[in-house]
């Protein structure tokens, strides 16, 4: 709707992905003296100009809270924030935008399914099956369901430092005491690319319900709910152009028809008296409180910025990078990376010889370069390696192969550094 | 490029952290304590032998950056021989030092004082004290865990 978009809408167009920064004003800055090169897209990415005016837009033209007015402002904020509904159910393919539960993100989402499907369904010796790449907030949440109702939690393993899930024998953890299956789409430590549709539709054939960790995926490739048949969806507005604080959770609508409400409070209600209460249909039901309207409002602008420029092309572009970035570092003389050789998506993980994560990003950003150390909320999948912490560089639309070609410079002055500086002294 | 970074990373620096000294197990050690840094996932076990008040030996293991290997090298380095409140007081000093840059003027930091430049990092001075932490824990109980947080 309001992107600004200058590209002509036909699918064999190519794109000037570097003309594309244009559209993100905090690129244009220089850090410690040097042009900024942000590489720490898996954690948060930037935001276009037209998600920042929509943002704005809504604050200076139309804010009012949504549901309860009948005046002329809270007539604009309700069609607003439910317009954004049915844009983040076009963007999922969901069949319909009751469909579409906004939340603060990802983490929220598995959370809330935790609490409410969770609880109603899960009972002692049910089992949990996530995989061994999952994000702490694909863990945790599960972990204190586990606590509560006696189920336990099981590991699709991976395949060493090539991060594949070993789907040979999924069948065999596929067992009749599984009842959620739940995993990363795309993982952000390792770059791997999980087959969803593949994993869901093994799943469903036992009745065993899923969950798609989209917090890397849905602002990088074409989602569809009903291609990869999942019962759950979590994504996070802020990676993928949106705003912090904004997120989506889809939910098959007979789940979502079948589970207690999380919070409550104002919204969710039909009726209140002081000793019982009932509930609104879904999606209303699970959004107890004033929601994040404009975040939801940014977040849709965000979801047409990225379909003016296309899911596909981005896709096309993360892989080509990720390929480019694993030539060029793997080059390096000493560099460890994780993950898949092929088919991998734009997050690269690595160890840089014996030099320290910290060390190395406090290098890089001493060059202008944003790169993230640590274990990336990844502890077991980093202990399963036999490491502690990582470097990661994650890439996005705007990113280019001349910064990773600068990214690849700076990691050898780096290695420089550490090789010449530190001949031991007395 | 990096000339900035010379007053974080400075040789003393460097070299501690690629030829740790007093690393690894110590035999007959009788206080332990762990210390992690949940930013990172770092980890830094220290081991004390204390004959009475005072520090007979001490040895470290674990993992971490260039600073808190460093760190904890240099720390064993400088503890060895102290009392516990010997420790304590040059620890303080030594705190001082990595939040600020100044130490007090009658600070015997000694080698200790190539850490004046991390006060400019912020994020990094968990990473100088890690071990610290870890020291003083064992000394003060027996068998503790200690975060950064
Ligand atoms: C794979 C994955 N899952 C979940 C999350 C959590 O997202 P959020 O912190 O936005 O809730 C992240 C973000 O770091 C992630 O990379």
């Amino acid at each position: 709707m309001t992107a600004e978009m200058t590209l002509p809408p036909t699918n064999t167009r190519t794109i000037d992905w570097a003309a594309l920064r244009e559209d993100f004003p905090i690129l244009h800055q220089r850090v410690h003296g040097r042009p900024l090169l942000y590489l720490d897209n898996a954690a948060t990415t930037q935001k276009p100009r037209a998600v920042l005016d929509a943002l704005c837009g809504y604050y200076e033209r139309d804010n009012a809270n949504v549901h309860r007015g009948v005046h002329e402002l809270s007539n604009r904020a309700t069609a607003a924030y439910e317009g954004a509904r049915e844009r983040a159910a076009r963007f999922l393919n969901a069949r319909r935008s009751e469909e579409i539960i906004f939340t603060r993100g990802t983490t929220e989402g598995i959370n809330l399914v935790a609490n409410t499907w969770g609880a109603k369904h899960l009972q002692s010796g049910d089992v949990i099956l996530l995989t061994e790449m999952e994000h702490h907030s694909n863990i945790v949440p599960w972990q204190l369901l586990a606590g509560r109702t006696g189920a336990r939690l099981a590991f699709l393993p991976i395949t060493g430092d090539e991060g594949l899930l070993d789907l040979s024998r999924l069948d065999e953890w596929l067992t009749t005491d599984v009842k959620l299956l739940a995993f990363t789409h795309i993982s952000n430590t390792l770059g791997t690319i999980n087959p969803a549709a593949q994993l869901c539709s093994q799943a469903r054939q036992r009745g065993i319900v899923t969950l798609v960790d989209a917090a890397q995926s849905a602002g990088h490739r074409p989602l569809d709910v009903q291609a990869i048949g999942c019962d759950f969806l979590a994504l996070s507005g802020h990676k993928m152009c949106g705003p912090t604080g904004s997120g989506v959770l889809y939910g098959r609508i007979e789940r979502l028809a079948d589970m207690p409400p999380w919070h409550g409070g104002g919204d969710m209600i039909e009726s209140v008296d002081y000793h019982h209460s009932t509930w609104k249909q879904p999606p209303h039901k699970f959004e107890a409180g004033t929601p994040n309207i404009a975040g939801a409002i940014a977040l849709a602008a965000a979801m047409d910025y990225l379909d003016a420029v296309g899911r596909d092309k981005i896709a096309q572009h993360d892989e080509e990078l990720g390929a480019y970035a694993f030539e060029r570092l793997t080059a390096l003389k000493g560099l460890r990376l994780l993950g898949p050789r092929l088919g991998r998506a734009g997050v690269v993980s690595f160890m840089l010889g014996d030099i320290h994560a910290h060390d190395v990003v406090t290098f890089a950003d001493q060059a202008g370069i944003a790169l993230r150390g640590g274990h990336h909320c990844n502890q077991p999948l980093m202990k399963k390696l036999g490491l502690e912490s990582t470097s990661r560089a994650s890439f996005y639309l705007y990113n280019t192969t001349d910064e990773i070609d600068r990214l690849t410079e700076t990691l050898r002055e780096i290695q420089k550094y550490f090789t010449t500086a530190s001949a031991p002294s007395a | 490029m990096f000339d900035n970074l010379n007053d974080l990373y400075q040789q003393v620096i460097l070299d501690h952290s690629k030829a740790p000294r007093n690393f690894g197990e110590l035999p007959g050690a009788d206080h332990f304590a762990e210390g992690r840094n949940p930013l990172c996932g770092d980890q830094v076990s220290v081991a004390v032998k204390m004959q009475g008040d005072v520090i007979e030996d001490i040895r470290f293991k674990g993992s971490g950056c260039a600073i808190a290997k460093a760190s904890a090298s240099v720390m064993t380095t400088a503890l060895k021989g102290k009392t516990l409140n010997e420790a304590r007081t040059l620890f303080e000093k030594f705190h001082e030092l990595v939040l600020t840059g100044q130490a007090a003027p009658c600070a015997q930091l000694g080698k200790l004082s190539v850490f004046g430049g991390v006060h400019r990092y912020p994020a990094r001075v968990k990473c100088a004290i890690l071990a610290w932490h870890a020291a003083l824990a064992a000394m003060a109980g027996d068998q503790k865990k200690v975060s950064t947080e």
